[in-house]
């Protein structure tokens, strides 16, 4: 008899610490997030600009970096600008408007992937701010315009004929 | 139903007028700027030509290329990155000087792309060379293979970049003939700034496009290319060297 129930006993233990375990981790963050303890830094979600992002939110939290990795190979190759999915349509909504810049402390993008520890190297290369021109950039001239201007230069009858190398050599 | 006389020389000069237009819209549609969702095609192949009889003594492409794509210095020449820069050439026999701008040749057969072990270095479609920094993982290769020495690395972590021109520590870059705004529909900056404050010696367009300034100018006078004997055919042509 001793040995079944020593058995038994020895049975019931491991499953009895499994479920404490289980209990506790998950009153855990629950207890924490009541709290907030100072220890962890919670993200800082602000957004500045807009009501709405360019997909939604689910959408965005979980697959803004395939959206972000698409686009800059369709740029980067085939020159394609679309404003939707771009990494500078990011961070002219997103910018922390005091310090300009989604990185830093409180930066949209820095924050957010402090908390998550995911490391991020866009903005080794690319500016955290955005566009100066980003509310009003000047409309872009058209080719056809472009093409005109220069066709315009050269059928000219040479304004630069007399080789007056530098303009307002003569007073 | 069956058509008189006059029905059919009517049709058939409606379908003659249709065969002379086509092709004059399609040249038109050709010059048009293209849509920001539409990838570029090899039907374009864009270039510069550089007239070294009017390229003066000044500098403005070089300020104007380097302000508009963030391109700073450390005061230290050896390893500062110069996408343009001006060169001067002096005939040892008259002394006659002259100079011009050089920077990358937009080769059609670039030796930087064929050495590139990652495909960092490309070549996009309407002929323009780049580094795609995502890939590029710094070893230089195309900087050995580049004729021109074109290509500079950034040794230097890098701050204050402009949104549209991405550069960082641990790349190769170069001239992008300003492809951000070639994108938009707007001519690089060395040019803009060439036609009005230097000597008008640049002139930009597509090659392929028989329309443009550049294609006629390159089929009325002669150009040359730097470094012909390596049949690069490159985008960047020179006149009166």
């Amino acid at each position: 008899m001793l040995g079944p129930a020593v058995k038994s006993d020895c049975d019931m233990t491991p499953f009895t610490v499994g479920l404490l375990t289980v209990l506790l981790m998950t009153a855990g963050p629950a207890v924490a997030e009541d709290k907030k303890p100072a220890r962890v830094v919670l993200p800082t979600v602000k957004i500045e600009k807009g009501e709405q992002c360019v997909e939604p939110t689910d959408e965005m939290r979980r697959n803004h970096m395939n959206m972000i990795l698409h686009q800059r190979d369709r740029t980067v190759h085939e020159g394609i600008r679309t404003v939707k999915h771009s990494l500078k349509n990011c961070i002219d909504c997103h910018a922390n408007p005091k310090t300009n810049s989604v990185i830093g402390k409180d930066g949209f993008c820095a924050s957010c992937h402090t908390y998550a520890a995911v490391s991020m190297d866009c903005f080794e290369c690319h500016s955290p701010s955005p566009r100066k021109d980003a509310a009003g950039g000047k409309p872009a001239t058209s080719r056809l315009d472009m093409q005109r201007d220069q066709l315009q230069r050269v059928t000219a009858p040479k304004p630069l004929a007399a080789g007056a190398p530098v303009k307002g050599a003569v007073p | 139903m069956s058509l008189n006389r006059r029905q059919f020389i009517g049709l058939g000069a409606v379908a003659a007028a249709g065969a002379v237009l086509a092709p004059a819209l399609k040249l038109i549609d050709l010059v048009q700027a293209r849509s920001p969702d539409e990838a570029v095609t090899a039907l374009k192949r864009w270039g510069l030509l550089i007239d070294t009889v009017k390229c003066v003594d000044c500098d403005v492409c070089v300020t104007a290329c380097h302000e508009e794509n963030g391109v700073t210095g450390h005061g230290r020449p050896a390893t500062d990155a110069q996408w343009i820069r001006k060169v001067g050439l002096r005939d040892k026999r008259t002394g006659h000087v002259q100079t011009l701008p050089l920077m990358c040749q937009h080769c059609e057969e670039p030796p930087c792309v064929d050495v590139c072990p990652t495909g960092a270095s490309f070549k996009r479609a309407d002929g323009i060379v780049l580094v795609d920094k995502h890939t590029c993982i710094g070893c230089r290769y195309c900087m050995m293979a580049c004729p021109y020495k074109a290509r500079s690395f950034i040794h230097e972590v890098v701050t204050d970049q402009k949104p549209d021109v991405p550069r960082g520590k641990g790349t190769v870059e170069s001239c992008t003939l300003c492809v951000h705004r070639v994108d938009r529909g707007e001519i690089p900056a060395c040019v803009e700034a060439c036609t009005k404050d230097g000597g008008q010696a640049m002139l930009f367009g597509d090659l392929n496009d028989r329309g443009s300034a550049i294609y006629q100018r390159l089929r009325a006078e002669p150009s040359s290319q730097i470094r012909p004997d390596l049949a690069l055919n490159t985008g960047v042509r020179y006149q009166g060297l």
